[in-house]
């Protein structure tokens, strides 16, 4: 397996080759190569196929700023899609595939489209498709959308983890190139925390790539001493192949490390880890971006911007071609034709569009000073240029820079607004970066290396100092000064060949005129009409170079031109990175009540509430759906006893002496005087007059209450409580305390409940109905001394008691009153039948209670007192919520007992309309919000909501569900189906 | 000064002769030193369709649209470009289900290719209670001739094998879907709406900010900007995330907080979903852009701001309701971000109404979910405009409703905008 | 965002749940003549300030305490952190 390009050195192990598939062909690299260097080594130049056009594209560039070279790497499960070549560390067995075309890459047949092209201008959708009309969605989409894209997904779960990270420091340095290295010793020399993080997996930046000599040593080399320094620090954290990603409120980053080839050799390893590092202060030391320049054909594989040539020559030890040339418009250019010549390799030309002196001599190579590449012809791979002098220059590889733009993207996350600066042709960072973030180096437009690493010396130092650390005193790093002079040179005019701007998204300088000329003229219509910069390379090497264009169609300035807004993310970031390890049943908590095991064990079927799992049934042998068991549970409950695990309700210890005073406030019906060992029924209101949340409060002691709320409200509520309590009344003596998850809580529930409990309360305890009446409250203790509250409170209508035991008694009790309860046939009950007797019993509840309903709509303006002032009351006066047309909710049952019967659903969520009235809005007269099939009463019954409801009893409406077809004759009737008199609960 | 008719002769004609004779979409004008009868205050996709409606409808062709950056720049460029009319309650339902019949047409009646792109949504149902109010929310559909329809688990899985079906945090029970839900390619509605009004001789006048309102005995004479002051018969203030600060500007104070909603796009990828998929229970929703990009988003951020950018917390939420629902998406990179100033209203529901100044108007209140908006919204603001009456599909929409009690909560979470 | 809890210094924002204007704290006279009105301003119209906006913030993943942040809506920075109780007591709420 030859690597043709391959040269001797580089920063790579040439010792230790590593395989690797790219569309099918095994070829190798070595270890330290990137894909695309090693891609490059074999001289595999067309790598992939443009957005738009298919136009056969090669690696551009040797960073996260790569258009061209993304690809398809891994396989199955595995497979990543839209994966930047430039920089993805090699490993052995890598599998990658070239994307977005049909056939094999050579001969894409998508790339029918370019010949197309003059038609499919910048904005040209918005002008057609639109014939005939129902054409859109059936043709014209379909195939818009199948020849768009780019990779494609697996469309298999995702296999690997992702973690998250938190990290703590005083000074965060981003980029760990010349400048961050030399900030990184100062501020850990100067004592502080200090984290230093970048993007590649080594250190240096591009030192790496270039041949500067700094203390004497190679850079590459006295970047791995100054790292090797900043390692033995106990003060420094190194963070390589890590992305600083985003830049957000007070300090906050977002970073992402790439961890892929740990995880790829243990499966328990995440595959990235997002890391959120707090920071005292930043230094952006993120360096700078070369751009290209727009000339005719500009897009040929081999056609690379000419800091990337160095890259690959010097980094990676691949020449990129035999007879190379060079377009340039400033002085950095030069040092690519330098350096292949001192590897020995051909420079054919060197133009620069300067009409300057030459800034260097390189044997065998043409100079053309002041002078432009016009062209070039080569359609998989570039075969020569034209020159504007009309000569033409056969090259394999053409090395283009149009300068630097510094990487100022994360200075701009708050909203900052780079300025242009005419000297460096470019935009700099202004002083509108995050608080707390100083930049140095070429990121800040300095561009020169020796004054770039005194600069980040100097900033580190005087960071830590501002931050109460002793300065350092040592000195800078020293380097030979070398110049960097440039003059813009943005576009050239080409005739009738394309010049390509932003080469991913196939957005060409016409393209960016066209749109000027029909009047998108702001920088952000331009590219939202030309997609200029939407591209998975965000435009890195695209967006200058688009606003030199549109400056000069304009003749406005570059800052009157202005850039776009960089937000975060400072480059792509996987979603399951930012999922982390919420997904599957990890994706949010997941609460479980002490008698769950039990339960599981009684086969029940659980139901998810407010994060909790409750029991919804238990079925048992021989029921085969879920009604037979629902009914048998509620039968037996009303005929002998059940037992429901009522855990999951909100529940709120309250002390002090005013607490009566504050449930006085809170509710809507009195609590000043509640007798002690007394429970008292509770509806709670919102301000605005909704109702917000209901249930029961008990007195243990003069100034000891217990509250319980329904389960999805628990949290909501007492945030409540605490808010009425410090922010509005401070000063009452209130303490209060969420006990949800202290106490287990069953109902016992039926007629022989009260035989039952008796079998395990102590006996000095008497709970008969004389001495324990309805709704009576007490502390007692159970099964010989252990302490425990036991309420006489019901749901289901029935004869009930709810017992609370501290948490860690839970489980016992559930099996004890199982087992004594035997003699009495005793089941469990789940949530299913509990709501089954509530509606019989017309109890409002979740779907009744849905923020949306007032007092009075649920038929308990009775309990609201005038008397006293509480949350809720006064807006609860308005005029419309007044009106006797109101909502209000009232029973509903069917007229012919056996509809729906055979259905399989219920009432719940059909609409009332009159007897003889068509379904529209006009004729809507309200809802069901919750309907169960009564197995007391024998047919499906409903709670629900009807203009005027409360004084319509005895009326027929139909009941109209047009989602699923049915239409039932329906009377209004009381919420009270079951023992309306209430007599079954006092005996 | 009227545009070209986009054809096909004309596209074709154009390919051949290099562009050339492609005019501005729309006609970038300065202020009318003798004022107009209407100015619209906000160049978003609603301003510029209530100028549209206002010239088309009824004849009010000396109208301005002032924009104090570049048209669209609000919330009609940074949206999820989602389009329903999926509402529940009778004051949003039958205005919603107008706007979808605009989307229809929208097209052929702008003679602008906006992508009107009906592919259906779908809204995931977990459990019976969710289900009970979904089958609520479908009939107040259907009464409404929206559409919608019901999909058992079997459907769902069917149509998305990729979805996490049954070992999931929220196991899928079901779905209400509404066929005719969609997307709209978001920017192009601002352009075409400008081009249409333009076309109809609306000024549509960049980079004027209102610096203030001219106000004499009550009565709004016309607005201070940045070109100088500029006289109107009638004003229509109308700029969502700005509501607050411009309003105060005549002292008027609103039932309105500003608020943060970050929204995300992927990298480009092959289709792999046709169908808007809603995620209510894990806050996410998704649908694919013509050229292949994951749109998708959340919840608001939750605190009032006007720094139209986001924070993290928001951000890994919403990827990791991603993630519950799709675990297929976990290789697919978030490739842009981006946060709108939405105006939360207190009941989560908008306003088009007058206000205690004669001669100005109020349009807002969108909350997060104005563009779907768009069309109705400025039918309706129009329709107010030239006749002085709502339109009856926008009738509740009043600034007074919280005083009388007559709120349209369709999440019934109260006068807490965070929570809308 | 980070806010300086006064009691147990810089927190996470995550931690927190936010209400929103902290002129819910001076909840209106339920006997006042002009009750409707002032239930109406107190609970529905809002300031929505560009600028120092003084909000409630409520430690649910901590203490508990609701705080009175003022914030920058502009920028997002945090001016001030108080108990709310104690600026509820320095309003003259007490009982």
């Amino acid at each position: 397996m030859s690597q043709i390009n391959r040269i001797d050195g580089g920063l790579i192990d040439q010792e230790k080759p590593v395989s690797f598939t790219f569309n099918g062909q095994l070829l190798q690299g070595y270890e330290g190569d990137t894909l695309a260097s090693a891609l490059l080594a074999n001289n595999k130049h067309l790598v992939g196929r443009s957005f738009k056009y298919h136009r056969p594209r090669g690696i551009l560039t040797a960073g996260s700023e790569e258009p061209n070279a993304i690809m398809e790497v891994g396989s199955g499960a595995y497979k990543e899609p839209n994966t930047r070549a430039t920089v993805t560390k090699l490993y052995k067995g890598l599998y990658a595939k070239s994307q977005n075309h049909r056939g094999p890459l050579e001969f894409d047949f998508m790339a029918v489209t370019d010949f197309f092209s003059p038609l499919l201008s910048a904005g040209f959708y918005y002008k057609t498709f639109m014939w005939p009309k129902a054409f859109w969605e059936k043709v014209y989409e379909p195939a818009i959308r199948n020849s768009a894209g780019l990779g494609t997904l697996s469309k298999e779960a995702d296999p690997d983890t992702y973690d998250k990270g938190f990290r703590y420091c005083d000074i965060l340095i981003i980029g760990a190139g010349a400048t961050g290295l030399s900030a990184a010793i100062t501020a850990a020399q100067s004592g502080a925390k200090v984290i230093l993080a970048d993007e590649d997996f080594v250190m240096g930046g591009r030192l790496n790539s270039e041949t500067n000599e700094i203390d004497g040593l190679p850079g590459s080399e006295w970047a791995i001493k100054t790292v090797a320094k900043l390692s033995a620090m106990d003060n420094v954290t190194l963070m390589t192949d890590t992305t600083v990603f985003g830049a957000y409120d007070h300090g906050i980053y977002g970073a992402i490390e790439n961890r892929d080839v740990e995880a790829r050799a243990d499966k328990d390893k995440p595959r990235q880890v997002n890391w959120r590092i707090y920071t005292k202060r930043t230094i952006l030391c993120a360096g700078a971006t070369e751009r290209s320049i727009a000339f005719g054909n500009n897009d040929r594989p081999g056609i690379m911007l000419a800091s990337a040539v160095r890259t690959y020559l010097n980094r990676f030890a691949v020449s990129v071609g035999q007879r190379v040339s060079v377009y340039t418009n400033n002085d950095d250019g030069w040092k690519t034709a330098k350096d292949l010549f001192n590897k020995g390799v051909n420079v054919v030309a060197i133009v620069d569009s300067r009409s300057i002196e030459p800034v260097m001599r390189v044997a065998g190579a043409q100079i053309f000073m002041g002078t432009d590449v016009v062209g070039t012809k080569g359609r998989r791979a570039i075969k020569s240029i034209k020159l504007s002098n009309g000569k033409t220059i056969e090259t394999d590889t053409l090395a283009v820079s149009g300068g630097w733009n510094p990487n100022l993207h994360l200075t701009c996350h708050h909203r900052g607004v780079p300025k242009w600066n005419e000297e460096l042709a470019t935009f700099v960072p202004d002083s509108s970066a995050p608080v707390g973030m100083s930049i140095a180096g070429r990121a800040k437009g300095t561009m020169v290396l020796a004054d770039a690493i005194v600069e980040g010396h100097n900033q580190g130092s005087a960071v830590a100092a501002e931050l109460g650390y002793k300065a350092s005193n040592s000195d800078p790093a020293s380097t030979p000064i070398v110049a960097y002079n440039i003059s813009a040179q943005w576009s050239v005019p080409s005739g009738n060949n394309r010049a390509w701007v932003d080469f991913q998204n196939d957005v060409t300088a016409k393209d960016i005129k066209l749109a000027n000329q029909e009047g998108f003229r702001s920088v952000e219509h331009v590219k939202r009409y030309t997609t200029l910069g939407m591209a998975t390379d965000q435009g890195k090497t695209a967006n200058v170079l688009a606003i030199g264009i549109m400056a000069e169609n304009m003749e406005q300035t570059m800052e009157e031109t202005g850039t776009t807004i960089f937000r975060p993310p400072y480059a792509p970031v996987a979603m399951g990175a930012f999922a982390g390890r919420r997904r599957g049943m990890e994706f949010y908590p997941t609460r479980y009540t002490p008698s769950h095991k039990w339960s599981a064990k009684q086969d029940a079927i659980f139901v998810e509430v407010g994060m909790w799992y409750r029991s919804q049934w238990f079925p048992k042998p021989g029921e085969t759906h879920w009604r037979q068991s629902v009914d048998r549970e509620v039968k037996q409950t009303r005929s002998s006893v059940g037992i429901c695990d009522v855990t999951t309700l909100g529940k709120i210890d309250l002390k002090g002496i005013d607490v009566s005073e504050f449930l006085n406030r809170i509710y809507v019906n009195a609590f000043a005087k509640v007798p002690v060992g007394k429970t008292r029924y509770g509806l709670m209101l919102r301000e605005d007059g909704m109702a917000m949340d209901d249930g029961t409060t008990a007195r243990l002691s003069e100034n000891h209450f217990v509250m319980t709320t329904t389960t999805a409200n628990a949290v909501s509520v007492y945030r409540h409580m605490q808010f009425c309590h410090q922010c509005l009344w401070p000063d009452l003596d209130v303490h209060m305390i969420s006990v949800t998850e202290q106490y287990a809580q069953y109902a016992v529930a039926g007629p022989n409940s009260r035989k039952l409990l008796q079998k395990i309360v102590d006996p000095e305890y008497d709970i008969s109905n004389e001495a324990f009446a309805f709704m009576a409250a007490g502390e007692i203790t159970v099964c010989g001394g252990i302490p425990a509250r036991l309420f006489r409170i019901s749901f289901s209508g029935e004869l009930a008691y709810e017992i609370a035991v501290l948490t860690r008694y839970g489980d016992s009790l559930m099996r004890v009153l199982m087992e004594v309860g035997e003699e009495f046939d005793a089941i469990p009950y789940g949530t299913e039948a509990l709501g089954v007797m509530r509606v019989e019993k017309g109890h409002a509840a979740g779907p009744e209670l849905n923020g949306q309903t007032s007092a009075y709509d649920l038929g308990m303006g009775g309990m609201v007192s005038g008397k006293k002032d509480f949350i809720g009351y006064t807006l609860g006066l308005r005029e419309d919520l007044q009106r006797d047309d109101r909502l209000q909710m009232v029973g509903f049952k069917p007229v012919n007992k056996n509809d729906l019967i055979d259905k399989g659903y219920s009432l719940a969520g059909a609409h009332l309309l009159g007897l003889r009235d068509d379904a529209t809005t006009e004729n809507d007269q309200g809802w069901i919000s919750s309907s169960v099939y009564s197995p007391m009463l024998g047919c499906y019954i409903g709670l629900g909501f009807i203009k005027g409801g409360q004084n319509r009893k005895g009326e027929c409406v139909r009941a109209v569900d047009l989602v699923r077809g049915s239409d039932v004759e329906v009377e209004i009737c009381s919420p009270h189906f079951f023992d309306p008199e209430g007599e079954r609960l006092r005996v | 000064m009227s545009n070209t008719r986009y054809s096909a002769f004309k596209v074709l004609k154009e390919a051949l002769t290099g562009h050339k004779g492609w005019e501005p979409v729309w006609r970038d004008a300065e202020p009318k030193a003798d004022g107009y009868d209407v100015i619209i205050v906000g160049g978003g996709g609603h301003g510029l369709a209530t100028a549209y409606y206002l010239a088309k409808n009824h004849g009010i062709t000396n109208v301005a649209v002032l924009e104090r950056g570049w048209i669209g720049s609000g919330n009609v460029g940074r949206n999820t470009t989602i389009i329903r009319s999926n509402y529940l309650l009778p004051g949003n339902e039958p205005f919603y289900e107008l706007s979808m019949q605009l989307w229809e047409n929208l097209e052929q009646d702008l003679n602008y290719n906006a992508m009107v792109s009906q592919r259906g949504i779908m809204n995931l149902i977990h459990n019976d209670a969710q289900r009970d109010a979904f089958i609520r929310r479908g009939n107040a559909m259907l009464f409404a001739d929206a559409g919608a329809e019901y999909l058992e688990a079997k459907d769902v899985k069917e149509r998305y094998p990729f979805l996490d079906m049954d070992n999931a945090r929220f196991p899928i029970k079901g779905a209400l879907a509404q066929p005719r839900g969609g997307t709209v390619r978001h920017d192009a509605v601002a352009w075409g709406y400008a081009r249409g009004a333009s076309d109809l001789g609306v000024d549509i006048i960049q980079n004027c900010e209102v610096t203030g309102f001219n106000i004499e005995n009550g009565v709004c004479l016309g607005v201070k900007t940045a070109k100088g002051d500029i006289k109107a018969n009638r004003v229509g203030v109308c700029v969502a995330g700005s509501s607050g600060r411009v309003m105060a500007k005549v002292g008027i104070k609103l039932p309105i907080e500003s608020h943060v909603l970050q929204a995300f796009v992927t990298e480009g990828l092959k289709p792999v979903m046709d169908n808007v998929i809603t995620f209510g229970a894990g806050h996410f929703y998704c649908s694919q852009s013509d050229k292949g990009g994951l749109v998708f988003g959340g919840d608001i951020d939750a605190y009032n701001t006007y720094a139209q950018r986001g924070n993290l917390p928001v951000v890994e939420d919403v990827c990791s309701g991603g993630m519950a629902i799709m675990p297929i998406v976990g290789r697919a990179r978030l490739l842009r971000m981006w946060g709108g100033i939405v105006d939360m209203s207190m009941d989560g529901s908008p306003f088009i109404d007058s206000t205690e100044i004669e001669e100005l108007f109020f349009n807002g209140g969108w909350c997060y979910g104005g563009f779907k908006a768009t069309p109705a919204s400025g039918y309706c603001y129009a329709h107010l405009l030239a006749t002085d009456e709502s339109h009856e599909v926008a009738t509740a929409y009043r600034l007074d409703r919280f005083r009388r009690g007559a709120m349209i909560d369709e999440k019934g979470v109260g006068a807490q905008p965070n929570l809308h | 965002m980070i806010i300086n809890h006064p009691l147990l210094g810089p927190r996470d924002s995550e931690e927190f749940v936010y209400l929103g204007s902290a002129d819910l704290i001076d909840r209106p006279d339920w006997e006042s003549r002009t009750v409707a009105d002032d239930f109406h301003q107190y609970q529905y119209i809002r300031e929505n300030i560009a600028g120092d906006n003084r909000e409630l913030w409520y430690h649910e993943q901590g203490d508990q305490s609701w705080l009175l942040v003022t914030r920058n809506t502009l920028t997002h920075e945090i001016i001030n952190v108080e108990l709310a109780q104690d600026v509820s007591r320095s309003m003259g709420r007490g009982k």
